[in-house]
């Protein structure tokens, strides 16, 4: 349901700032988001200044500076730091996104940087990402099929298969959801972006034989039916997909059974 | 504090098995309603200024009691049903039941009202020309 104010235990007070870089001249100012679950006390924002001499271009290389030489109790997931795993998905300078791509000089004035929003939060940068999850795989994403399995392969032509192209590339970085206010009022039920847009994916996969089913699974008021097309999802995306024009096509299909 | 699975969890009760029409019909009211209105607009316009005699006489012409019936049944189907969306999304529980059963309420009451005023209007027109003659 709506929330339009933050519970008294998360609203946010100014923390701690750091000491600036000294004889540094080209200096940046970045404000953080910190939060420990096991001090028991609200969350912050820390103020850090860095050498953007000595830094990398990328708000993670940022990041990374400010672990390996300033905080090193600051507190954020990344891995592949090419925007393939999705790992470093964190809201900056208003936007969800991924750190490992979204470049410093793309921010303007000081940056600010806050966990995906409208997620319970593990710690610091880390949201918790089971229900995110769980909710993809209520889905199914994988081949459902119920003919014998060919000799060689499920064959597919050249134009089905580029039916996918927008869609499998998704890394699940949960970004769109997150920026979606109806998965903020209704993650409980509402699917959101990612697990539909997933659910397309396998929908429009010409070799999947659970069509009828996964059309079923969706047929509700809240699991597909949330979507109002805001359109926050495919403005966030940091991978340049469509979530949004999935679940249109989702919605279409769907008429096209009744009508 | 509940022992349920994350699986469990997301997959909750399941699909309703509805949702479909309620967006069919939202789709197609839309579409009648940006004919409708615009053309209702017009049509109420005309009346305004007028005696009493000739706004009952111009609302008992059939095509201006038809639309302002036409545009009165499509619009508060679509009022509740749009009103029904925006209180799922923003209540829950008892409080969203009850908020949705007053909008279907309101917009049956406003009905009834508005076909109730077209049909007096009528039958007072049709009286008055029966008694002229």
């Amino acid at each position: 349901m709506v929330q339009f104010t933050l519970p008294k235990n998360s609203k946010i007070r100014v923390g701690k700032t750091w000491p600036r870089p000294e004889g540094a001249k080209n200096v940046r100012k970045f404000m953080i988001y910190r939060w420990d679950p096991d001090t028991g006390e609200n969350p912050r924002v820390d103020t850090y200044f860095l050498d953007m001499d000595r830094c990398g271009p990328m708000v993670l290389d940022a990041l990374l500076k400010i672990k390996n030489e300033i905080d090193p109790t600051l507190t954020f997931r990344r891995s592949c730091r090419e925007g393939i795993c999705g790992s470093c998905a964190m809201n900056i300078d208003g936007i969800n996104t991924l750190a490992c791509i979204y470049g410093l000089d793309e921010v303007r004035g000081d940056v600010r940087i806050y966990p995906l929003p409208h997620m319970p939060v593990v710690k610091d940068l880390v949201p918790d990402l089971t229900h995110f999850y769980a909710q993809h795989a209520s889905i199914m994403p994988f081949l459902q099929t119920k003919t014998n399995r060919p000799e060689k392969e499920w064959r597919q032509s050249i134009e089905d298969r580029k039916k996918l192209d927008g869609l499998y590339e998704c890394v699940m970085c949960a970004s769109c959801s997150t920026s979606c206010p109806s998965y903020w009022w209704n993650s409980d039920r509402y699917l959101g972006p990612a697990a539909l847009l997933h659910a397309y994916r396998w929908i429009i996969d010409s070799r999947d034989e659970a069509t009828g089913e996964r059309l079923d699974a969706l047929e509700d008021p809240f699991k597909l039916y949330r979507c109002h097309t805001i359109m926050n999802c495919t403005k966030t995306c940091p991978k340049g997909l469509n979530p949004a024009k999935a679940i249109a096509e989702i919605k279409k299909l769907m008429v096209s059974r009744h009508v | 504090m509940r022992y349920l699975t994350d699986r469990k969890r997301a997959v909750g009760k399941g699909a309703s098995g509805s949702g479909t029409e309620h967006f069919w019909w939202m789709t197609m009211s839309s579409v009648a309603l940006a004919f409708l209105v615009p053309v209702f607009v017009f049509v109420f316009g005309s009346a305004i200024g007028g005696t009493q005699a000739e706004v009952i006489a111009h609302f008992s012409r059939p095509f201006p009691a038809i639309l302002t019936g036409l545009v009165t049944l499509v619009g508060m189907r679509h009022f509740a049903k749009g009103a029904q969306v925006m209180l799922e999304d923003y209540t829950a529980g008892t409080v969203r039941k009850a908020l949705v059963i007053t909008v279907y309420s309101l917009s049956y009451l406003v009905t009834a009202m508005v076909l109730y005023a077209l049909g007096k209007m009528v039958f007072m027109s049709t009286a008055a020309q029966m008694l002229n003659q």
